[in-house]
């Protein structure tokens, strides 16, 4: 199979989880004919049916609720919320009922759905079409966040979030889905949830990421490398469940760690990435656990230069390595 | 009058009902005010930390519930759905073991307050404390039954107050369009907590907004039992024959105050309340039923002798039903593994 974008990965792993499961269906603004404002589910509604792609009026708590009734009532829905940015008229429907249905029943239900979401900065889209808002979920027991970064690792982590028994929030970088590609194995395989994937070795500073920020993580680290520092780079894939394995060992044998994200800083995901390093792995610490994240303001905005401004890119996450590295 | 078995009585027979469904339909309303009768007491008697009450609606309840299939369609039920529980198939144990919160509570094991019921077994969705989620629940459960071709109503209810959620919109839009079997229940009893209707819902009724949406809107008198059960039963049927969801608006009373931890006397006059109770199904149904001769001396006696005695113990079971483990409260957050315990 020749090299596959990002979105291709999406749009493939979402048709053959239709073929090979015909509780799957998809539903969510303009997912049927046009087949989604970025084309991911293209093609899909040719293929199914008015059934099993349904276009929704615009309504998020209803996509999400009526995605929670039908889980319960024997399909495996794959929500689309067309932004990230718009999910939070359903916040209520994933938080008191998705995360919460198999703990307050004591097992007797549970939300096998997926709701994916495109999210991130770069592409111009302003205040309300680039958030990041994986740290609103992940605080929540019960819901898994997975963020790939690779089209590889879409399509394993898309297919064991389909068929995974709980709910699955899916946060897809648009800013890579036309931009990364890469190879894709054509096999049924699947990357489990809540495994992270060491995709640099390295020995000097631990750099953690997920998302467009492992890509840019990478070439971070290949800047810095032309000054003799050796980064590992961790690109944690799943961000709840955490894995936490992986992340430890890697710092306990750097020594260092630098978190990157695009979110603003404070409270963010890499907050509880380096609390959680701090706790565990405190000894091993040779300089402070740091964070290369967005600026304190509530929304990326949208002319150029403001957007550069906000957000987090190679360069920035060098500096911060070759601060912490001479710590 | 003696009755028969097999005998029935003009009462239901021009809904379709035997005498002894007529008996069973009342049989569940009066245990659902037993049980709810009993909560207080224990309450009172502190016993149980929480009451949520369901009494003054279990006429409505019972009348709707049994249009629908149990053990095959879906409700999405709310915290004053006692009587709606009962007559889906769950237990006058069941609803007492989650009054006490016990490990064996089949609605939750415990972990909800009281009057969050649910069953799989029984089809009757989790109940949360937002309210008007589970309106979403049962679209989507309609939205799988049609997809499956399984055949299956789903119903959700709450009262008035619940019913100006977004959520009602967004689900009651997608049902129509779509002309799912889903019925929409509201049960009426004039108080959001201590709000009345007329600052809660801009029109007369709840059910004059179903002509927003093209779909029928009824108003019934949720002390009329039959009444209600006729209303569900033509909904259900539109619903199954695949001409899309209903909304039904059951006036009903509340006769007790929201929960345990109000006091209503603060803001509903006298008059109010005792108009209330002179709304109540209960005597009302039971003055039919004798009227008609089908609840005869000697049936009531047997039935209020079995009611107490269910009732009695239900709670003499739950009272000795262990507490939950704190070591288990951590299952069940996700899916766990054939045969893994922790």
């Amino acid at each position: 199979m020749p090299p596959r974008t990002f979105i291709d990965a999406i749009r493939e792993t979402l048709a053959e989880e239709m073929r090979r499961d015909e509780s799957v269906i998809v539903l969510g603004e303009d997912v049927g004919k046009k087949g989604g404002v970025f084309l991911a589910t293209d093609g899909l509604w040719a293929e199914f049916g008015d059934e099993r792609v349904i276009d929704t009026p615009l309504t998020e708590s209803m996509i999400v609720g009526a995605s929670i009734g039908a889980a319960v009532n024997g399909l495996r829905p794959v929500a689309e919320i067309q932004f990230a940015d718009f999910i939070f008229p359903a916040f209520n429907q994933i938080v008191s009922e998705a995360a919460r249905m198999r703990y307050r029943s004591n097992n007797g239900y549970s939300v096998p759905m997926t709701i994916r979401a495109p999210y991130g900065g770069g592409v111009h889209g302003a205040l309300y079409h680039s958030q990041s808002v994986e740290a609103f979920f992940t605080h929540v027991p019960g819901l898994k966040v997975v963020v790939p970064s690779t089209p590889h690792d879409a399509r394993g982590l898309l297919r064991s979030s389909i068929r995974d028994d709980d709910p699955v929030l899916f946060f897809e970088h648009k800013k890579m889905y036309r931009s990364v590609r890469g190879d894709v194995p054509d096999t049924d395989y699947t990357v489990p949830l809540g495994k992270a994937k060491i995709t640099r070795p390295g020995s000097q500073v631990t750099v953690v990421a997920y998302g467009l920020m492992a890509h840019y993580a990478l070439e971070a680290a290949d800047r810095v490398a032309d000054d003799g520092i050796s980064v590992e780079v961790v690109d944690l894939r799943t961000l709840r469940p955490l894995d936490r394995e992986t992340l430890l060992d890697s710092v306990r044998k750097t020594g260092k760690c630098l978190v990157v994200y695009e979110d603003n800083k404070f409270g963010g995901y890499g907050a509880e990435v380096a609390a959680i390093v701090a706790e565990e792995a405190f000894d091993y610490l040779d300089g402070p656990v740091t964070r290369i994240a967005g600026p304190e303001v509530p929304g990326v905005p949208y002319n150029h230069v403001l957007e550069d401004w906000f957000m987090v890119n190679p360069e920035k996450i060098a500096d911060g390595i070759r601060t912490l590295a001479a710590y | 009058m003696a009755v028969t078995k097999g005998s029935d009585t003009h009462l239901g027979a021009a809904l379709g009902l035997t005498d002894a469904d007529l008996l069973e339909m009342y049989r569940f309303v009066a245990l659902a005010r037993a049980v709810d009768e009993r909560m207080w007491i224990l309450n009172r008697a502190g016993r149980i930390p929480f009451v949520i009450s369901g009494q003054g609606h279990e006429g409505a309840q019972v009348g709707i519930a049994w249009a629908f299939q149990r053990g095959h369609d879906w409700i999405a039920p709310f915290y004053r759905s006692i009587a709606t529980c009962l007559t889906f198939g769950m237990s006058a144990r069941d609803i007492m073991t989650a009054q006490y919160a016990t490990a064996s509570d089949p609605s939750s094991g415990g972990r909800q307050m009281p009057g969050h019921y649910g069953s799989r077994e029984h089809n009757l969705v989790s109940v949360s404390s937002p309210v008007a989620t589970q309106l979403l629940h049962a679209v989507g459960i309609a939205l799988a039954a049609k997809i499956r071709r399984t055949g299956q109503v789903a119903m959700a209810s709450m009262g008035e107050g619940s019913s100006n959620q977004g959520d009602v919109h967004e689900g009651l839009n997608f049902a129509a369009i779509h002309k799912l079997p889903f019925v929409f229940v509201v049960e009426n009893n004039g108080y959001a907590i201590s709000v009345p209707a007329a600052m809660q819902v801009s029109v007369a009724n709840v059910a004059d907004r179903a002509a927003g949406y093209g779909i029928p809107g009824v108003v019934v008198d949720g002390s009329d039992v039959l009444a209600c059960y006729a209303a569900a039963r033509d909904a259900v049927a539109r619903a199954r024959a695949g001409d899309g969801p209903s909304l039904i608006e059951a006036k009903v009373t509340r006769l007790t105050g929201h929960s345990s931890d109000d006091q209503q006397t603060k803001y509903r006059t006298e008059e109010d309340l005792e108009s209330g109770r002179e709304h109540d199904a209960l005597p009302r149904f039971r003055g039919q039923l004798r009227d008609a001769g089908i609840l005869t001396d000697e049936i009531e006696a047997g039935l209020t002798t079995e009611i107490a005695a269910t009732v009695e113990d239900a709670t003499e079971y739950a009272e000795h039903e262990p507490d939950p483990d704190p070591a288990l409260a951590m299952r069940f957050v996700y899916a766990e593994d054939a045969g893994t315990s922790d």
